[in-house]
């Protein structure tokens, strides 16, 4: 890899309309680390996430980064007309990727190139969203629910996945209710940041 | 440049007549429809339909802009293209520029070769149709630049926004109007040189405006 890649944020406050979700929230990564951010849902863990990609400004507090950052959350951003594997092209080109193959094949998804986008499962849209992310190369991962509507063989390799990105001095940072196994087991409990 | 090779690629795919989305013919059709239903409701006076199909073909080149409008910014902020775009450092105006581009090249030269046969539907003669087409040659890339900054300002909306940013392009294209048309009347090349210098401006301002309001969307 590149330069060791670092996400950290001192004293974050987000709020919502006129509710303040979360407030003196601090954390540092480091490369090769992990963290799993959990709490019920409307605590803000999709928040924190739009915060540390730059999509969102904090109430407060300050977000600092080196490297590259990519993003899984809900919203697929892939063309819903298309057979998924030109619908993945278009990024693969736009992140100079060339090994595609690898990566639908740890995903399971080298069957599903010339199935459309809007015909494709919720689990397989996942995995799909997946696949964009690895194609990227990126070394800060930012995944919000990642294991949403993936069967335990997929859940499986993104475990995998993610043990083998943080072995290799990339940063993921993970916002799941559902257990999840990451290298070092760290995680930040939203509710006790809660206003 | 590859970036820029990249989202053009995929904006023309979306964007051309012809393409997987479907309804790209209409705006062109549309177009049509207006030159050939015109004789038919104003009748067939030569000298009437010759002193106002210029005009007619300006008011239908605009409203065949409208309609692509509500398609050509949401969808891809809904579906988090921009997230992902924003994440790797690739600008909302650098996205927005394409995209006008794609948009003017989608219907412009389009509407362009259907004025051919739309003269002849609205029976105006050679030197009409020579003004004409140099007015919708300066005219319609300013066109393409108030849909583009009005398609961004109105993508945070849920519903209503079609209607939303056809009400909020007539007023913003009347000066177009005034001179794409208006250079019929007088014949001169005043008019087309006046259109040309607001479409110029239009395009120099519509990425930014889009650029920032895209922004302003996500931020809510």
């Amino acid at each position: 890899m590149m330069e060791p890649c670092r996400l950290a944020a001192t004293e974050l406050a987000c709020r919502r309309g006129d509710r303040v979700l979360f407030s003196s929230l601090s954390l540092t990564l480091e490369a090769g680390e992990a963290v799993q951010v959990t709490g019920p849902n409307g605590t803000g863990k999709s928040s924190l996430i739009r915060i540390l990609a730059g999509l969102m400004l904090p109430f407060s507090g300050k977000v600092e980064s080196a490297g590259s950052m990519a993003l899984v959350d809900e919203r697929l951003a892939l063309d819903e007309h298309l057979p998924l594997g030109r619908a993945l092209a278009f990024w693969e080109r736009l992140d100079g990727c060339t090994n595609a193959d690898a990566g639908l094949a740890t995903l399971q998804l080298d069957g599903l190139l010339e199935v459309p986008v809007r015909f494709l499962s919720t689990g397989q849209r996942k995995r799909a969203a997946l696949a964009r992310l690895l194609n990227g190369g990126r070394q800060i991962w930012l995944l919000d629910e990642p294991l949403n509507g993936l069967d335990d063989q997929a859940r499986g390799a993104v475990e995998a996945l993610l043990a083998l990105h943080c072995g290799g001095g990339g940063i993921a940072l993970v916002a799941s209710h559902q257990p999840i196994a990451l290298p070092g087991q760290k995680s930040l409990h939203l509710p006790d940041f809660s206003a | 440049m590859s970036v820029f090779t990249a989202l053009l690629r995929r904006d023309l795919a979306a964007l051309l007549p012809g393409s997987a989305r479907g309804n790209s013919l209409l705006p062109l059709l549309f177009f049509l429809a207006v030159a050939m239903l015109y004789p038919f409701a104003v009748g067939p006076e030569p000298e009437l339909l010759a002193a106002t199909g210029g005009g007619v073909i300006w008011v239908a080149a605009l409203l065949a802009a409208i309609l692509p409008l509500d398609r050509l910014l949401a969808p891809d902020v809904e579906n988090g293209f921009f997230d992902q775009w924003a994440l790797r450092g690739i600008a909302e105006e650098v996205v927005v520029a394409v995209r006008l581009l794609a948009h003017w090249l989608s219907f412009g030269p389009f509407i362009i070769v259907a004025a051919f046969p739309a003269s002849a539907l609205v029976g105006i003669d050679g030197a009409t149709l020579h003004v004409v087409l140099l007015g919708l040659l300066a005219g319609t890339p300013g066109l393409a630049a108030i849909g583009i900054i009005i398609a961004s300002v109105t993508v945070g909306l849920r519903s209503g926004g079609a209607a939303l940013s056809g009400l909020l392009v007539i007023p913003l294209a009347v000066p177009l109007l005034i001179f794409g048309a208006g250079s019929l009347s007088t014949g001169g090349e005043g008019g087309l040189a006046l259109t040309g210098a607001i479409s110029l401006v239009l395009v120099a301002i519509a990425p930014f405006a889009g650029g920032a309001a895209i922004r302003a969307a996500r931020e809510g």
